[in-house]
């Protein structure tokens, strides 16, 4: 008896030893656990296996809208050409369309189909990110995955603001997130979630040597907020293209970003800058290496308006730089064509098994795929013009009005204007003199009047767009987004093309009403801008109250509008 | 006045933040705030450093340590400091010309210093040893990735083992042996070498070393040397010794001193900047004969000194008097091998 007795106090005691010695786990330390395991939970929704339909590789993707809107890795859709199957944590498949393409960023956008109502992951301000931060990849590597369960691979930020050279000219990595969270052959295109479950990046890039291509410690993934900068005109179905300034930077000396050489008949220029003038911000960003410099270029579509400030003799400069293409139309398209040779990027290996999905594109796809040169996919093109058109014309472009228009107020500087404008000319009255504007058969012959970059011919298309509708205009597409200055958010951007002449139409996404319009008489020549304001709703629609005309680096004229008749067609 | 409260407020604060941070890194838990603050901490501590290679994947830069503020440099000893033109690049973007001071190849440890002041460094006497398990961060310019005045990356994983490394670069052993920590996450990368390993509260523990294979199994190691066991050779070489140049002691050398040949030592042809000091052939009968000196040895250390080439070696020989005797390290398939050598005059 007091042998077992004993025995049971030495079994207590040495159960309170070891319970003192692995003591369970903190409250905070289970809290904390548990909260890591919902936002996993929750974040493994939205995210995609990515495979084209011939079974054969593939990747990962995330769904970022209810709707069905997926982002992944340009690498990744190359060989699914427009349709492709995706793989939801639910275990179905779902099929998806190709929507837009970005080949330099190495980014694509699909779109899936087959449910109402898609789990999305919300995106976060990647540039709040910091080195230190937790993370998690989420995807499909090695294409493990049979039932869609995404694999997870947690780590932290080891660096921001990377910048990883192009492979050939495509696929540069600009202002991306480098991490230590396990991203292998497979993760291509899957998304990188910050601790909250959000998006910050998507997983496209690693650091391979001689460990064979398997993680050694270093991924990288093109930030978010370059992505949402590109979102609107990957939504537009294109095949976009990235930017350059016209102008290359070195370090001097001193170690200081300056200009070591422009183009003459870049927009830079004509803006001010010059060989030798030092760049210190650039997008709003501090410049202090030519690296930073570029990671900032590489975050923005070509076509963008972008801030500038540079400094000469000690004198400060802001100039607001329209960015052009690092690739002409054919040069894009024609490496597109070319066998894919995407260096340094995680090849996705062929290891399903064979083909369980016939090659017969399914109807849905199908339904949504338009073919045309220099589009990814026409079909979103037509989507989203219609989107802007609509929203303009139901609210705020002066809809009927297919007669002449007579607008009249004063101007800016004294005095009163009118101004008429009709299918085939425009008429500016002002104080001291008549302008008389004839439509040509090239618009770009007569820029009148002078000193304003093509007033009347731009007023001139504002009303064709309205009266003609995207049919009859001439050739529109819808651009994407892009910003405005001195506006907030993006703006839906259609352009269109008429008589010789490029005009972009700049709307405001909200409720359709036209912001501004650039008409560019010449590829290298500055556009005459136009900016609509001061908007008033009378019976039911939006008119402009104020007109401010701008060309280069000079407002040309500021013109009220009071009186604003438009004619129905036949009307005098 | 009032700026200066606020920032003694703030101070309070972020301590008292960094309090709790480090209560829950005590239970575990990788609080991202703390990895946050220790990445601010610690990234101006440590440099990016440029030397010799470039060509057939042996990169030209590696990685170091601040550990003076007057700008002395822990990295590794590798062939990137095989050149007289080191630059070592500050956090803040600054290149500055490195000089190497010393070098213990025992330790594949090397000094450099910069001509700097008030650098943000780690005291090495205040490196802490750590046990397996622990969490760590390792810092380095892994791949190069960061330029100018981006910084270092940051990786995050454990302690698996500390372990006596055994451990190949080639076909050759390397020559330490001692104990290493065995770490879980993929550091040893090209230009990692030279990195720090640091407690999550930023204390330094150890450097990352070199690329190595495990000799056993023959896969990369992960794994960095601890502080406890270079801080006497980095202690030494930061007094003087291991010094590879003694101009200022030119008046000290003997009027008849001593030189490779009379030992029985012929070293390779001196056709390079620094040919290493190679064993080209041993004469019959020589001291070097019978001490058992072959053929294809390296010397790496005269007395305690590095010699990094054939003209360093005969140099540092220039100090010992012919009558003294020599001890002369070489290196032979890996191993470290010492001999004592007196010149016999017939």
């Amino acid at each position: 008896m007091s042998r077992s007795v004993c025995l049971t106090c030495i079994a207590v005691l040495s159960l309170a030893f070891v319970s003192r010695a692995f003591a369970a786990p903190s409250p905070a330390v289970l809290e904390t656990e548990a909260r890591r395991i919902a936002v996993i939970d929750k974040a493994k929704d939205a995210v995609l296996a990515i495979f084209p339909l011939n079974g054969r590789g593939g990747g990962s993707g995330v769904v970022v809208s209810p709707d069905g809107y997926a982002l992944t890795n340009f690498h990744v859709v190359r060989p699914c050409g427009y349709a492709m199957q995706c793989g939801m944590a639910d275990g179905r498949a779902y099929d998806a369309v190709l929507v837009g393409l970005d080949p330099t960023g190495d980014v694509a956008l699909i779109k899936l189909f087959g449910r109402e109502e898609f789990p999305f992951a919300e995106m976060a301000d990647s540039d709040q990110v910091r080195p230190g931060d937790w993370v998690f990849a989420a995807g499909n590597p090695f294409l493990l995955a049979t039932d869609f369960q995404p694999t997870i691979s947690g780590g932290i930020i080891s660096g921001v603001n990377r910048y990883q050279f192009p492979a050939g000219t495509l696929l540069e990595y600009a202002d991306c997130l480098q991490t230590d969270a396990s991203v292998n052959p497979g993760n291509s295109g899957g998304p990188l979630f910050d601790e909250h479950g959000r998006v910050i990046g998507i997983n496209g890039r690693c650091s391979f040597e001689k460990r064979g291509r398997v993680n050694v410690g270093l991924a990288y993934a093109i930030s978010i907020n370059q992505i949402k900068h590109f979102l609107g005109t990957l939504r537009s179905g294109r095949i976009v293209d990235h930017a350059t300034l016209g102008a290359v930077v070195g370090r001097d000396n001193e170690g200081r970003v300056v200009v070591t050489d422009i183009l003459d008949d870049s927009d830079a220029y004509r803006r001010g800058l010059r060989s030798g003038d030092e760049v210190f911000s650039f997008g709003g960003r501090h410049v202090s290496t030519p690296n930073a410099f570029k990671n900032v270029l590489g975050i923005y579509p070509k076509g963008w308006r972008v801030p500038l400030s540079f400094r000469r003799g000690g004198q400060r400069h802001d100039i607001l730089v329209r960015l052009t293409g690092v690739h002409n139309q054919e040069e894009l398209l024609e490496m597109l064509g070319d066998k894919p040779k995407p260096q340094a990027t995680p090849p996705e290996q062929p290891k399903t098994p064979a083909a369980t999905v016939g090659p017969i594109i399914p109807e849905i796809i199908q339904k949504h795929y338009l073919k045309k040169r220099g589009f990814a996919n026409y079909y979103f093109n037509e989507l989203e013009q219609n989107r802007v058109w609509n929203a303009w014309n139901s609210r705020s472009s002066p809809a009927g009005a297919s007669g002449d228009w007579t607008l009249a107020g004063p101007l800016a500087g004294g005095g009163r204007y009118n101004l008429k404008i009709t299918g085939d000319a425009a008429t500016l009255k002002l104080p001291s003199t008549e302008i008389d504007w004839k439509a040509e058969d090239v618009l770009s012959k007569s820029l009148l009047p002078e000193h304003s970059g093509g007033m009347l011919p731009a007023l001139y298309l504002w009303r064709r767009l309205a009266v003609e509708g995207l049919g009859r205009f001439g050739d529109v597409y819808y651009f994407g987004t892009a910003p405005l200055a001195e506006h907030d958010g993006l703006a839906d951007v259609l352009v269109g093309t008429h008589k010789g002449v490029d005009c972009r139409f700049y709307f405001q996404p909200a409720d359709g009403r036209l912001l501004a319009l650039e008409m560019f008489s010449s590829e290298d020549s500055d556009p005459c801008e136009i900016y609509f304001s001061e908007y008033h709703e009378t019976n039911g629609r939006l008119t402009p109250g104020k007109m401010e005309v701008r060309f280069g680096n000079e407002a040309f004229a500021t013109l009220k509008i009071e009186e604003f008749n438009a004619a129905e067609r036949g009307e005098k | 006045m009032k700026l200066k409260i606020d920032i003694l407020g703030y101070r309070r604060t972020s301590r008292t933040i960094l309090k709790t941070l480090a209560i829950l890194l005590a239970l575990g838990i990788p609080a991202s705030a703390a990895v946050v603050e220790t990445f601010r901490e610690v990234h101006p501590k440590i440099v990016k450093v440029y030397g010799a290679g470039g060509f057939s994947g042996m990169e030209s830069y590696q990685s170091g340590i601040l550990i003076s503020p007057q700008g002395h440099v822990l990295t590794a000893f590798s062939y990137v400091l095989d050149t007289d033109y080191i630059t070592v690049q500050l956090s803040d973007g600054r290149e500055l010309d490195a000089k190497l001071i010393g070098a213990d190849p025992r330790l594949d440890a090397a000094v450099l210093k910069i001509e700097a002041d008030g650098l943000p460094c780690f005291d090495l006497s205040k490196a802490v040893a750590l046990s397996p398990g622990e969490r760590v961060l390792a810092f380095s310019n892994v791949f190069g990735v960061a330029l100018g005045d981006e910084p270092v990356s940051v990786q995050l994983g454990s302690v698996a083992a500390i372990a006596q490394l055994a451990a190949r670069r080639g076909v050759f052993e390397t020559p330490y042996r001692g104990p290493v920590y065995v770490l879980d996450m993929t550091t040893n990368n090209p230009g990692a070498a030279g990195g720090a390993l640091v407690t999550i509260d930023g204390k330094l523990a150890g450097m990352l070393g070199k690329e190595l294979r495990n000799s056993l199994n023959n896969t990369w190691l992960n794994y960095a040397l601890p502080i406890d066991q270079l801080r006497k050779s980095v202690d030494e070489i930061r007094s003087g010794k291991f010094v590879a140049d003694r101009e200022e002691e030119q008046a000290k050398k003997p009027s008849r001193a001593l030189n490779p040949a009379m030992l029985g030592i012929l070293l390779v042809p001196d056709v390079l900047e620094r040919t290493p000091p190679y064993v080209d052939r041993v004469a019959a009968g020589s001291p070097a004969k019978r001490a058992g000196i072959l053929p294809d040895d390296l010397i790496v250390l005269s007395g305690d000194r590095l010699v990094q080439s054939c003209k360093a070696l005969v140099e540092e020989m220039s100090f010992v008097d012919y009558a003294d005797p020599i001890k002369l390290t070489i290196i032979r398939g890996g191993q470290l091998i010492e001999f004592t050598l007196r010149h016999a005059p017939e």
